[in-house]
C-alpha cells in the first residue's frame, strides 16, 4: 500500500522534510495524551519499547504512552537529574535503573511532560517483559502508584540463541487467553483481527524502508550516523506510530533524503550542519546518554567520526536481520518480534551481531557506551568488546556515562578516551601499511 | 552422636573449601559421574539428581576469594557475584563443573549464561527460564517443556535416560530434604538461643555441594543435638533478615545481627531449599508435579511477578506474624536490581502493617561490621524501647 502524503515544506532551512515531519508526529502524540487528560475522553496504555505492541495496542483505540520515552525526553532537556535526586530522597537506591527513577520523580512532580502539559494516567499497564529485568519491578512500582489494571506479557529471553515453538506458544497464549481479553474489557473496543492484520501491514511497510536507511551506511561516506542520528530515525517506529500511514510516510520521506544524500555522496547532518570528512566508522554497542546529548555526539563529529551501525537501534526491533511484521501470522509475529529484540538476544548473538556489522559496514572499530544503571546492555560488555576484537581484528573502545542522570557524565573523560581511541585507530592503520609496505 | 560444635564445624570447613574438595571426590568415586552447577535462586535438583549427577551450589567466592581476573570482566557499578563466579571458573577452581545452569533472576546472571558459553564452550551452560505467567495453561505448559528439554539436555550430557520412576525417587528424597528444612527453621523460629542463624546458614548451605542423601543425615543430627543442647537466651529481639536471596552475605553479616541484638528467626537465605514449599507428590507425572508445585506452591521473592497488587509484599508480612519477629531487616547487595527495585515496595507494605525496619547494602566480601552491628544494635534497641507503645 502506497500513501499519498506530501512532503512537509520545511519552514526552517537547516530542517529536514523528514524532522518536522516527525516533530509535528510527535507533538500531536503528546497532544492526543494531553485531550485524554483534559477531556477524561479515551484510554492510555503504558508500555516499553522493546516488545512495544502498537498494533495491538491500536486495535483498541488505546494511546500509548511509553515511560522510556518520556524519561528520554526529560534527559534531553535537563529536568531528569531533579527527577532522579527525588525518586532517590523517596527511597529508590542509587544503584537501579535511572529510567525509572526519573519517571518516578517526574510522576511526583505532578507528570509534566515535554510539551509542558500533564501526562494522563494510564488506563492500563501492558508490561511487556522483553529484555530487561527492570521492566516487571518499573512496572510493579507504577501499579502502586496508579493502582490500575497490569497485563504481563512474559518474553522468555532466548539464552541459547534460538525462538523455539514452545517460547511462541507460550506467548501467543498469553496474547490471545489474556492480553486481547484485558485490553478489550479495558477499552470497551471488541478485537478485529483484519484491523490487526491492516496495521501489521502498514509496519512492514515502514520497517522495509528504515532497513534501507539503516543499511545506506555501508555507503562511504555514509549518509547518516547511525547512533546519534538513528536515534532521531527509530523514534516514531520504536514508539506510537508502527502501523500507522504517518509512520509510511516518514519512513518514505526519510528514505528520499537519504538517498539525496548518497547520490551526492554527502556525510550525515549533524545539528552543527554537514558533517566535515569521514575520518573514523565505528559499531557503538549501548545506549547513548541523554543529558549530554549533543556534546556527546558533537565529540564524534568534531573528529569526523561517524557511527554507521549501533545495537541500540536494534532495541526496539532487529529489522535488519530480516524480521518484519507479517499480517498473515498475526498473533505469532508479535510474539516473534518480542523474542527477537536486542537484549532479549543471548551474549553470543550480540558478539555475532556485532562483528558481522564491523565486517559489513568496513568499520575501524566498536566503541561500547557502558551505561552505568543498565544491566541488561552493560553486564558483559567487557567480554562482548574482546570476542570482537579477537573476531575482527579491529579495536574497541569503552566509555562510561549515563541514560539519565548528569552525575555520571562526564565529559573530560569521555572526551579523553574518545581521543586515544581515535589515535588507537589511526596507529592501527598506520601498522597496517607499514606491513603492507615490509 | 557429633556435637552440634562438630556438625557445625564439618559444615565451616565446606562453606570454606572454594576447591570444592567433596564435590570433586563425589565425582572421582566413581567412572561417568557429572556434576552441575547453578547459581540462585532456583533450579529444579531433582532433575539432575535422578540423570544420578550431583547439583552443585555455585554462590561466589565470599570473603575469602581475591578476584583478580573476574575484575577485568565487570564494570565497578556492577555486584560482586558475577565477578568472583568468574574467577572461580578461570582460576579452574570449577574445572571438574559439567555443566551450569543460570536461574532466571536478573539481567546479571541473565548475560552470565552466554559469557559461559563463551568462556567455557565445553560447558552445558544454559539459562534456566522459568514462566512469569502462572496459569496452568499458559505459564505451566511453556514450563513443563521447558522442563522437559532440560532433562533431555541432561540425558545427552550423562548419555542416559532419565526416567519418571528415578525422577520420583528424587522428589521424595529432596520432599525430606525440604520437610527436615521446615523442621530447621521452625526449631530456630521458636527458639532461636538454639539454633544460632550463622550455624543454621552453615548447615544449610552445606546441603548445595553434598549429596541430598548426605545433607539429610547432617540436618537430622544437628536439629537433633541442637535441639537437646541447653544454650543461654539472649535478650534480642526476633527480626526477619530479607533481600539476601542471590549474592551471599559474609558469614560476619550473620553472626553481627545476632551479637547486635537481633536474632533472625526468618529469612530469604538458599532460598533454592525452600523454594517449594511442601511436598511435591511422588505420584503421577514427576514434570508435571514440579511445575504444579513452582506455578502454586512455591515462594515469592523479587523475582517474580507477584499478579496481584493486593498480594504484593504480604508474604513478608505473613513471615512477620508466623515467626512473630519483631522487625524486617533489608540487607540488599550493592547494585541488585531485583532487591533494590523490589525494596520500596515492601516498605511500604510493611510501613501499611505497622512493621519496624531498617535497610543497608552489603557485598559478599564486605569486611567492615561495625557500621552494620552499630545500625541493627540501634534498631534492636528501639524495638525493645518503643515497640509496645
Amino acid at each position: 500500500m502506497t500513501t499519498t502524503a506530501k512532503r512537509p515544506d520545511p519552514k526552517d532551512a537547516l530542517k529536514d522534510a523528514s524532522m518536522v515531519k516527525q516533530k509535528d508526529m510527535m507533538a500531536g502524540h503528546y497532544e492526543r495524551l494531553s485531550r485524554v487528560e483534559e477531556t477524561g475522553e479515551g484510554k492510555v496504555a503504558a508500555t516499553f519499547v522493546p516488545g512495544n505492541l502498537n498494533e495491538l495496542i491500536m486495535c483498541f483505540d488505546l494511546v500509548n504512552n511509553l515511560p522510556e520515552v518520556n524519561a528520554i525526553q526529560s534527559g534531553l532537556r535537563k529536568q531528569s537529574g531533579g527527577y532522579v535526586m527525588d525518586a532517590e530522597k523517596a527511597g529508590h537506591s542509587e544503584d537501579v535503573c535511572t529510567y525509572v527513577k526519573s519517571d518516578i520523580g517526574m510522576m511526583a512532580r505532578g507528570n509534566i511532560g515535554p510539551h509542558g502539559k500533564k501526562l494522563p494516567d494510564p488506563n492500563v499497564l501492558l508490561l511487556s517483559y522483553t529484555g530487561c529485568f527492570t521492566f516487571m519491578k518499573w512496572f510493579e512500582l507504577l501499579r502502586e502508584q496508579y493502582n490500575c489494571e497490569t497485563i504481563m506479557l512474559h518474553t522468555p529471553y532466548t539464552g541459547d540463541g534460538k525462538i523455539t515453538r514452545n517460547m511462541i506458544e507460550y506467548m501467543v497464549k498469553q496474547l490471545k487467553e489474556q492480553v486481547i481479553p484485558t485490553l478489550e474489557r479495558v477499552s470497551g473496543v471488541k478485537f478485529d483481527i483484519d484491523r490487526l492484520r491492516e496495521y501489521l501491514k502498514k509496519s512492514a511497510q515502514a520497517e522495509d524502508d528504515l532497513v534501507w536507511v539503516l543499511q545506506s551506511a555501508k555507503n562511504k561516506p555514509s549518509p547518516i550516523d547511525a547512533y546519534f542520528g538513528g536515534i532521531y530515525y527509530i523514534g516514531p517506529i520504536f514508539g506510537a506510530f508502527r502501523g500507522t500511514d504517518d509512520a509510511i510516510d516518514y519512513y518514505r520521506f526519510l528514505r528520499e533524503e537519504v538517498e539525496d544524500r548518497v547520490a551526492k555522496g554527502l556525510g550525515p547532518v549533524t545539528p552543527d550542519g554537514d558533517m566535515g570528512e569521514e575520518k573514523y566508522r565505528l559499531v557503538t554497542e549501548g545506549p547513548p546518554n541523554y543529558t549530554n546529548f549533543r556534546q556527546f555526539w558533537k565529540m564524534f563529529y568534531d573528529e569526523g567520526a561517524v557511527v554507521v551501525a549501533s545495537s541500540y537501534t536494534k532495541v526496539g526491533g532487529v529489522y535488519d536481520l530480516g524480521f518484519r511484521h507479517d499480517p498473515d501470522k498475526p498473533l505469532e509475529t508479535p510474539a516473534e518480534y518480542c523474542l527477537g529484540g536486542y537484549t532479549n538476544r543471548s551474549l553470543p548473538q550480540r558478539v555475532d551481531m556485532l562483528a558481522n556489522y564491523i565486517n559489513e559496514y568496513e568499520a575501524d572499530g566498536l566503541l561500547v557506551n557502558s551505561i552505568k544503571s543498565c544491566n541488561s546492555f552493560s553486564a558483559g560488555q567487557l567480554l562482548i568488546m574482546r570476542e570482537v576484537e579477537k573476531r575482527t581484528g579491529k579495536p574497541a573502545a569503552f566509555v562510561e556515562t549515563d541514560l539519565v542522570d548528569p552525575r555520571y557524565f562526564s565529559a573530560a573523560n569521555v572526551k579523553n578516551r574518545l581521543e586515544s581511541y581515535f589515535q588507537m585507530i589511526d596507529q592501527k592503520r598506520s601498522g597496517q601499511r607499514i606491513k603492507g609496505a615490509a | 552422636m557429633a556435637t552440634t560444635a562438630e556438625i557445625v564445624a564439618r559444615a565451616e570447613a565446606l562453606y570454606q573449601d572454594l576447591d570444592f574438595t567433596a564435590a570433586r571426590e563425589w565425582k572421582s568415586a566413581a567412572e561417568g559421574r557429572k556434576v552441575v552447577g547453578y547459581m540462585p535462586i532456583y533450579v529444579p535438583r531433582e532433575i539432575i539428581h535422578a540423570a544420578g549427577m550431583l547439583p552443585l551450589g555455585v554462590l561466589g567466592g565470599g570473603d575469602q576469594l581475591e578476584v583478580i581476573h573476574g575484575d577485568a570482566y565487570y564494570q565497578s557499578y556492577i555486584c560482586r557475584i558475577p565477578r568472583s563466579t568468574i574467577e572461580l571458573g578461570v582460576s579452574g577452581k570449577l574445572d571438574f563443573v559439567d555443566g551450569m545452569l543460570f536461574p532466571s533472576i536478573c539481567d546479571v546472571i541473565r548475560n552470565l549464561s552466554g559469557m559461559w558459553k563463551l568462556m567455557f564452550p565445553e560447558v552445558l551452560a544454559k539459562y534456566f527460564d522459568v514462566p512469569q505467567n502462572y496459569i496452568d495453561e499458559i505459564g505451566g505448559n511453556y514450563y513443563v517443556n521447558e522442563l522437559q528439554e532440560l532433562r533431555e539436555e541432561l540425558e545427552k550430557l550423562g548419555g542416559a535416560k532419565i526416567t519418571d520412576d528415578a525422577l520420583r525417587a528424587s522428589i521424595a528424597v529432596y520432599n525430606d530434604n525440604r520437610k527436615l528444612i521446615r523442621e530447621l527453621y521452625g526449631l530456630r523460629a521458636e527458639t532461636p538461643w538454639k539454633a544460632p542463624s550463622a550455624e543454621v546458614y552453615l548447615v544449610m548451605r552445606a546441603g548445595l555441594v553434598l549429596p541430598v542423601e548426605a545433607h539429610n543425615e547432617m540436618l537430622t543430627d544437628y536439629i537433633g543435638v541442637a535441639r537437646a543442647e541447653d544454650r543461654p537466651m539472649r535478650d534480642n529481639c526476633r527480626i526477619v533478615l530479607t533481600g539476601v536471596f542471590c549474592e551471599q552475605p559474609p558469614l560476619n553479616l550473620i553472626k553481627s545481627l545476632e551479637l547486635a541484638g537481633c536474632y533472625v528467626v526468618d529469612d530469604d537465605l538458599l532460598l533454592i531449599t525452600r523454594w517449594l514449599i511442601g511436598d511435591v507428590p511422588t505420584d503421577g507425572d514427576p514434570i508435571q508435579n514440579l511445575a504444579d508445585a513452582f506455578l502454586h506452591h512455591s515462594e515469592s521473592t523479587a523475582a517474580k511477578y507477584e499478579p496481584s497488587q493486593e498480594e504484593k509484599g504480604k508474604f513478608l508480612v505473613r513471615q512477620v506474624r508466623d515467626t512473630n519477629a519483631e522487625g524486617v531487616i533489608f540487607a540488599s547487595p550493592s547494585f541488585c536490581d531485583p532487591a533494590l527495585l523490589d525494596r520500596p515496595m515492601l516498605q511500604n507494605v510493611l510501613s501499611d502493617a505497622k512493621v519496624p525496619y531498617i535497610a543497608f547494602k552489603y557485598a559478599e566480601n564486605s569486611g567492615q561490621m561495625q557500621p552494620i552491628r552499630e545500625q541493627a544494635g540501634t534498631f534492636a534497641d528501639s524495638i525493645k524501647l518503643w515497640s509496645g507503645a
